[in-house]
């Protein structure tokens, strides 16, 4: 018994050894989309355990990035909320044309932390609420998408006193859970936690789709860990992850 | 100038607004708290100047993490709002003036109080003896004697107003006309790759900072040739 867990123990320490001086660990920075904050945590954890790569992350808005990237920030991979701004880096001449492709499509839901409180789009048509949380429809995906779906309803013009709008997914989802709006828009994928609350999964014919686009880098073409990344995000470890997190897959709906 | 998005002005607006109204009530609450703090021999004043300072130096996410709170339907803003029927302070132009009010005081008390200190006992003394009352003597010496350190306080006050981005982010909601200021209209306009419009507003930015610091620093050649 002793024995046993000895050698796993020497076993383990042997494979460590050899995976971190067989394989010199390399290091990516990463930008990613807010809303994909928690499942690229988890992709990232999962890469670094397959190839011992780090994928460091930073978190924010498409907008801001795509603003950064075109200055020269240090990023060589964007997992973007949109297809737009990977479409801009690439005919910018900032980004690699081949390397484009959807990694998830977003899912947008009505949420608010009040039980019975969103039963669906009647919720949004009587109005009874003084603040509904959105995020910025100017730089986040999830923010014009849920403009799209009110004017959809043909509410937008009655509701647009009481939005509020956050600077990113995240911000929208903090005003509603700290009670300072009733309700908001937000991702599926920030909704993965225990069950509270109530929630309307907006229908998909209100908005068009999120397509979040990754992208690599020109500045990460030759960088191990950054083309790993994107290959890994490809990959079934990472798909099945992006699945648990509420989103769809390409080719799916 | 006039094809620019009337958002661009509304914030213009918005932001003068706020920081005067912020300025406005500073220099009423933060002159009896500077006269304190000038004049008290309490043992414990050190620590409400403490206190008062704060914001000088934590980042402003930690008192706008605690806005959020306070103010929310959760805390005691929420019960304020309840008075208008209203659920939360956030998202609103009186919030905004709360937050603002707190996060630039250091910068509208210190000034004040170093005046009110440079005078000392002896006008005051003085003032007395030639039987002005107490409240006589602070508005007909104190203020008058102080007036270089209302001017700096005012104008620091203002303009910290006017700078401030963080606070008003997470407390604010981008909300046109009620919560949009200069600031988070530029970082918007940055985001949107609307760089024109944060050309406009940034660049007036820098014209306003450098107005500013120079009245200060005219405001204080004055008060030391005097």
């Amino acid at each position: 018994m002793r024995l046993t867990k000895l050698v796993g123990l020497a076993a383990g320490i042997g494979a460590w050894v050899l995976t971190t001086t067989s394989v010199p660990a390399a290091e990516t920075n990463v930008a990613v989309a807010a809303n994909f904050t928690d499942a690229a945590k988890e992709i990232a954890a999962a890469f670094k355990a397959k190839t011992g790569h780090e994928a460091v992350l930073s978190f924010g808005t498409s907008g801001q990035f795509y603003t950064q990237i075109t200055q020269g920030a240090p990023f060589q991979v964007l997992l973007s909320a949109d297809d737009a701004r990977p479409i801009k880096l690439i005919e910018d001449g900032l980004a690699v044309a081949d390397s484009r492709f959807t990694y998830a499509t977003g899912k947008l839901v009505l949420w608010s932390k009040t039980p019975g409180l969103v039963k669906g789009d009647e919720t949004l048509k009587a109005a009874s609420f003084s603040k509904l949380s959105i995020c910025n429809p100017a730089a986040a995906p999830y923010g014009a998408a849920a403009v799209q779906a009110m004017k959809a309803l043909k509410i937008y013009e009655t509701l647009q006193p009481k939005l509020v709008e956050g600077a990113t997914i995240t911000q929208a989802y903090q005003f509603v859970e700290t009670g300072n709006a009733e309700l908001g828009f937000v991702a599926l994928s920030q909704l993965t936690g225990p069950e509270t609350g109530s929630r309307w999964l907006v229908p998909q014919e209100l908005y068009s789709p999120i397509r979040q686009d990754a992208v690599l880098l020109k500045s990460g073409a030759g960088n191990e860990a950054a083309t790993g990344f994107i290959a890994f995000l490809r990959g079934p470890e990472a798909r099945a992850i992006i699945l648990k997190y509420g989103y769809a897959l390409d080719g799916q709906s | 100038m006039g094809g620019l998005s009337s958002d661009l002005w509304q914030s213009v607006r918005l932001t003068i607004e706020l920081a005067a109204i912020t300025t406005v009530i500073l220099l009423l609450i933060g002159t009896p708290i500077a006269w304190w703090l000038a004049r008290s021999r309490a043992w414990w004043k050190e620590i409400v100047s403490t206190v008062i300072a704060l914001p000088l130096v934590l980042p402003p996410t930690v008192l706008g993490f605690y806005l959020l709170l306070t103010l929310g339907p959760n805390g005691p803003g929420g019960w304020v709002a309840g008075l208008w029927g209203g659920r939360t302070l956030a998202f609103t132009f009186e919030g905004l003036v709360f937050g603002s009010v707190l996060y630039a005081m250091p910068f509208v008390v210190q000034p004040i109080r170093n005046a009110f200190a440079a005078i000392g006992d002896r006008p005051l003394e003085v003032a007395a003896t030639l039987r002005a009352s107490p409240l006589r003597a602070f508005w007909t010496v104190a203020i008058p004697l102080a007036r270089p350190g209302f001017l700096a306080g005012a104008v620091l006050g203002f303009a910290h107003t006017v700078g401030e981005f963080g606070l008003v982010l997470m407390i604010g909601g981008n909300i046109p006309g009620r919560t949009k200021v200069l600031s988070v209209a530029i970082f918007d306009f940055v985001e949107a790759s609307q760089w024109r419009e944060a050309n406009i507003l940034a660049g007036g930015m820098v014209i306003f900072a450098f107005a500013v610091i120079l009245t200060m620093t005219l405001i204080e050649k004055r008060g030391i040739r005097r």
